[in-house]
């Protein structure tokens, strides 16, 4: 079965090595990274994604060759009875995609956070993290090379629950740092606990398959859906939602979604990487990955749609009201990822496949661009500290910044092309990945379509805000005015991931298709993509209006100073501190799921473990004390009361024994 | 001489054996004590051995006594051991287990 008819393309065989290497990288780097140096830890471990990359490439290139692919077997590892489950890596053309953009966009983040944290543990004042940050970076490579090779669920769910642990680790990085000392601690855990909740019911969903299917291998599974979906479509319909929990955990979706804003404790590189451009696409790979699940069941279908389209619109309209400028992308990224699960519930997974990608490019782009940014605005901060300027300035609320364009201009441009990618305008990446799912919405609900417009529109209207507060008019802190370029090491990445998310759409240019056709050897495609003119001119007109608009507000008469209040909540009022203050969903939940959850532990700590439990096993041993003072009356401690008694007994043995007959 | 002559000798004995073990509270008359019921014993052995006109009765006497004298061995040396921390042998002082 995994030797298919025996033959093995050899490349194919390499596989393993996308998981190796990083595994080496970490070694090495745990092992005489102190002796090597910063420049040898960051070159080791760019090395070692590089390397990825590469095995991804030749795999790739395999691939056009033999669009089948392959199993390769690497270890068994579960054998009880006829169950079977060996950690087998899967190369077709989605793992392989998925592979292409970790390790390539990873190799670009790896390289630029030499850079970056060379600055950033010299900022933050300890220097010798500088290690531990390189090889928890290799160790979220190697745990999502896991994720995206696995060839059977639980294969994918160690790898799934590896990238949740280093994105613990990474955005914990400064643990001690943050509001109260414990500002970043308390973030990192949040985004555990909330991924625990997915993961619990991405583990169900797990279970759900195994009991229904007897088998996690993905091959027999998607082969068995038709046949279960006749025999119990209820089990079916459990199973999805349940992998859907997972995916509204991993994929910040509506109602998991809130980590994510406050995984921005992390470094910019690790909020790049794991937080816009990769691990949070887990739960989109592994939608389109289950693809047959969910072609088999319309109701989840519908779920996942409105799932999506929702966050894509409440992420929105949050993202336009917020002032930390890493705050403004992370709320765009959970409304990408809505629209990337409302295209996978459209049944359009290739719009979805494409947006993964050119997301990857361009959120990481400007990401890593507003790392530059920070970067920037700390050098003005510790450069003008001589002056006036205010140590409390914070270097990445939008409003201590304006006019940086003059200081930093390549991450200017950098940052312009990301935007405009992300704002969806021709003929960026963003816009052809954006117009396949608007297309997709469209022909499946209107409704959604309609949403999802106003979700573009939204995109489109928080990037020019956020353009023209960084970088257009007057410096509006000292911070500001003495900002200055970043190193070439920071800038290089830039300047590559701007070229992809320029042509980026290349990838799937309507008329060829070319994403679309790679993946149909794996996938079902069952809209085949189309470009219709009338919406890609209504969505890149809406583009230009909200860039316009974002112009009018923003543009044209920049904010005064730093303490300026925002145009828009002049006109929109409480409408706007509403969406700044995030619909108060986390005081939301903290007062409905939270403070119960904590009143409820402490009644179980209180009333049922000290009162309760406690209460019967002291009362036993109490008991047991009281009775056992009453028989301890009776050992008198005289030897002549005890010889009494024996005497006693023994004459009532013998008149027993000769009363007996 | 008849036989119940001897067993009434032997009640007696065996009599004022136990009451010596239950009433005395000195340790070394207690042990007397002892000797006394073992004794009653081995008469009664000896009374029906030469009864029955068999050797077993007597056989068993022998038994008693060697066994009665290591038992009277470690008996005296507790005693010993128990004067040396108490300084007294009285059985009511070992009390130390009262509960």
């Amino acid at each position: 079965m995994l030797f298919q008819d025996g033959f093995m393309n050899s490349t194919f065989s390499l596989v393993p090595l996308v998981f190796l290497l990083p595994l080496l990288g970490i070694l090495v780097n745990w092992l005489i990274g102190k002796y090597i140096g910063e420049k040898g830890i960051g070159t080791v471990a760019s090395l070692a994604t590089g390397g990825s990359f590469f095995v991804s490439v030749l795999l790739a290139l395999a691939l056009l060759k033999d669009h089948a692919g392959a199993q390769v077997p690497f270890l068994q590892w579960i054998s009880i009875g006829s169950f079977n489950l060996n950690w087998v890596f899967r190369v077709d053309t989605l793992s392989v995609t998925m592979m292409l953009v970790v390790s390539g966009v990873g190799l670009l983040i790896h390289i630029y956070s030499i850079g970056y944290m060379h600055e950033d543990v010299r900022h933050q004042g300890d220097p010798k993290r500088f290690r531990r940050f390189f090889i928890f970076l290799n160790l979220f490579i190697l745990a999502m090379m896991l994720l995206v090779t696995g060839d059977n669920f639980l294969v994918l769910f160690v790898g799934w629950e590896g990238v949740g642990l280093c994105s613990y680790l990474l955005l914990g990085f400064w643990f001690e740092k943050g509001e109260g000392g414990i500002g970043n601690a308390k973030a990192a855990k949040k985004a555990f606990i909330t991924n625990r909740i997915g993961d619990f019911g991405f583990l169900i969903a797990i279970f759900l398959i195994f009991w229904n299917f007897g088998t996690l291998n993905f091959g027999e599974v998607f082969a068995m859906v038709p046949a279960i979906a006749q025999s119990q479509p209820g089990a079916l319909v459990a199973i999805t939602l349940f992998m859907l929990l997972g995916v509204t955990g991993k994929s910040a979706q509506i109602p998991l979604y809130v980590w994510l804003p406050d995984a921005m404790a992390g470094p910019t590189p690790v909020s790049a990487l794991i937080h816009a451009a990769t691990m949070v696409t887990a739960g989109v790979y592994l939608m389109v990955r289950s693809q047959a699940l969910y072609i088999a069941t319309p109701v989840a279908q519908q779920v996942v749609v409105w799932i999506g389209a929702l966050t894509a619109l409440l992420a929105g309209l949050i993202a336009v009201a917020q002032f930390d400028i890493k705050k403004v992308l992370a709320y765009s990224t959970i409304s990408q990822l809505g629209f990337m699960v409302a295209a996978v519930g459209l049944g359009a997974e290739i719009a979805a496949m494409f947006h993964l990608v050119t997301h990857a490019f361009f959120k990481a782009l400007l990401f890593l661009s507003s790392g530059s940014v920070i970067l920037g605005m700390e050098h003005g901060l510790s450069a003008g500290a001589h002056g006036n300027a205010q140590p409390h300035d914070d270097p990445q609320d939008m409003r201590n910044m304006g006019g940086l364009r003059k200081n930093m201009p390549v991450t200017f441009v950098v940052y312009l092309i990301g935007a405009l990618a992300l704002a969806g305008i021709a003929p960026l990446s963003g816009f052809f990945s954006k117009d396949e799912i608007l297309v997709a919405a469209s022909q499946g609900n209107k409704a959604v379509f309609l949403i999802l417009l106003f979700a573009a529109f939204l995109t489109a209207f928080y990037m020019g805000r956020q353009i023209f507060m960084v970088f257009f008019g007057e410096a509006r802190t000292n911070a500001a005015k003495n900002a200055k370029e970043s190193s070439l090491l920071v800038t290089i990445p830039l300047m590559i991931l701007a070229v992809l998310s320029v042509a980026g759409g290349a990838l799937n240019l309507p008329g060829k298709h070319t994403l679309e056709h790679w993946l149909s050897s794996t996938l079902e495609i069952r809209h085949p993509a189309e470009f219709i003119w009338s919406i890609a001119i209504a969505s890149f007109s809406i583009a230009i209006i909200a860039i316009l608009l974002a112009y009018f507000i923003y543009g044209k008469k920049p904010l005064e100073n730093a303490k300026a209040v925002d145009p828009l909540s002049k006109s929109l009022g409480g409408a706007f501190n509403l969406m700044n203050k995030k619909f108060l969903v986390d005081e939301f939940y903290q007062a409905v799921v939270l403070k119960p959850y904590t009143k409820l532990a402490d009644f179980s700590a209180r009333v049922v473990d000290q009162a309760g439990i406690d209460g019967v096993v002291n009362g036993i041993g109490s008991l047991t004390t009281s009775f056992s003072g009453l028989l301890r009356k009776l050992q008198t401690g005289f030897a002549r009361t005890y010889a009494l008694s024996i005497f006693i007994g023994v004459v009532a043995i013998l008149v027993y024994l000769l009363t007996r007959i | 001489m008849p036989l119940s002559y001897f067993l009434g000798i032997s009640i007696v004995m065996f009599t004022i054996g136990v009451l010596g073990v239950l009433l005395r509270r000195n340790a070394l008359v207690i042990l007397m004590s002892l000797e006394l019921m073992f004794n009653s014993a081995n008469l009664l052995f000896v009374a029906y051995a030469n009864y029955h006109q068999i050797l077993t009765g007597q056989i068993m006497v022998f038994f008693v006594m060697a066994v009665a004298a290591a038992e009277v061995g470690i008996g005296l040396a507790l005693l010993v051991a128990i004067f040396r921390v108490k300084k007294s042998i009285d059985i009511d002082q070992m009390s130390s287990l009262k509960g």
